[in-house]
């Protein structure tokens, strides 16, 4: 990985009850995650995706970047902005910022449509 | 009226997690892992860890019983309705794995106010049976029209 490179795409789609697991693997069970109605009545459009969910696809693109290994995901910061939704595809870039010495920094993102649901990331790696 | 930041510096009683193999499983499958190091002990040795490993972001999981009574704090004052989860960052050190007891406490590092927004920040580390730290977590959280 060298300044300059592009990360591979992780793409993936969340599907309707993706919260409810999230909620059940995490123990997050705020309700404007899980419940669509009580969602709307505090103005949001609908259930919205736990940023830590969104936040582990950063993770999961990013450690795949570095070979797979999760030892290699040294550390991750992320800004959660707009709120991600279930059944839409979710598409993480990056792109290396520097190189030194077997440490690579990336610039990352997660987006969904023109949405970013996470931004002005920065994942420190230590490929194998 | 500004921010109440009377808090600043306060920390919370540490919280103690045991990290099980099925655990693991429940949150790698939710969060799309497949790697098979979060499901197969054997993989999951042949790959150098000690047991069954978990993947980065489970530092949610066990860092939780933590933060709920930070965040929650009267003394810290957060309305939670007006919360939004603004930002978080994650330091790695040695790898947590099934059989681990994770030993995470909590501390207020800063309440500052910014556009008539309060912004709240906390502290986690989090140590496994050994006392090797796992990971170091930032958590901010953001509270419209304090």
């Amino acid at each position: 990985m060298k300044q300059g490179d592009e990360i591979p795409e992780l793409a993936v789609t969340p599907d309707k009850y993706l919260p409810h697991r999230y909620a059940g693997a995490s123990g997050d069970f705020n309700p404007i995650h899980i419940d669509n109605e009580f969602a709307q009545q505090v103005g949001l459009p609908r259930n919205i995706l736990h940023g830590l969910y969104s936040m582990a696809q950063v993770a999961r693109a990013n450690a795949a970047a570095a070979g797979g290994d999760p030892r290699s995901l040294r550390r991750l910061k992320v800004q959660f902005r707009g709120m991600g939704v279930p059944e839409s595809e979710i598409k993480v870039t990056g792109r290396v910022r520097e190189e030194s010495d077997g440490t690579v920094i990336v610039d990352t993102e997660a987006t969904q449509e023109m949405n970013k649901i996470i931004r002005n990331a920065e994942a420190e790696l230590q490929p194998s | 009226m500004p921010v109440d930041d009377s808090a600043k510096g306060k920390s919370f009683p540490p919280f103690e997690y045991e990290v099980g193999k099925e655990k693991i499983a429940e949150y790698a499958r939710a969060v799309g892992e497949d790697n098979p190091v979060y499901f197969e002990r054997d993989k999951a040795k042949e790959a150098g860890f000690r047991d069954i490993p978990a993947p980065p972001m489970f530092a949610v999981v066990y860092s939780a019983g933590a933060m709920g009574p930070a965040i929650t704090d009267p003394e810290v004052g957060i309305n939670l309705m007006a919360m939004v989860h603004g930002g978080q960052e994650f330091s790695w050190g040695e790898p947590v794995c099934a059989g681990d007891t994770i030993t995470t406490t909590a501390e207020v590092a800063d309440i500052s106010e910014q556009d008539g927004k309060g912004f709240y920040v906390f502290e986690s580390v989090s140590k496994n049976q050994d006392g090797d730290e796992v990971v170091r977590g930032t958590w901010t959280n953001i509270v419209r029209g304090v």
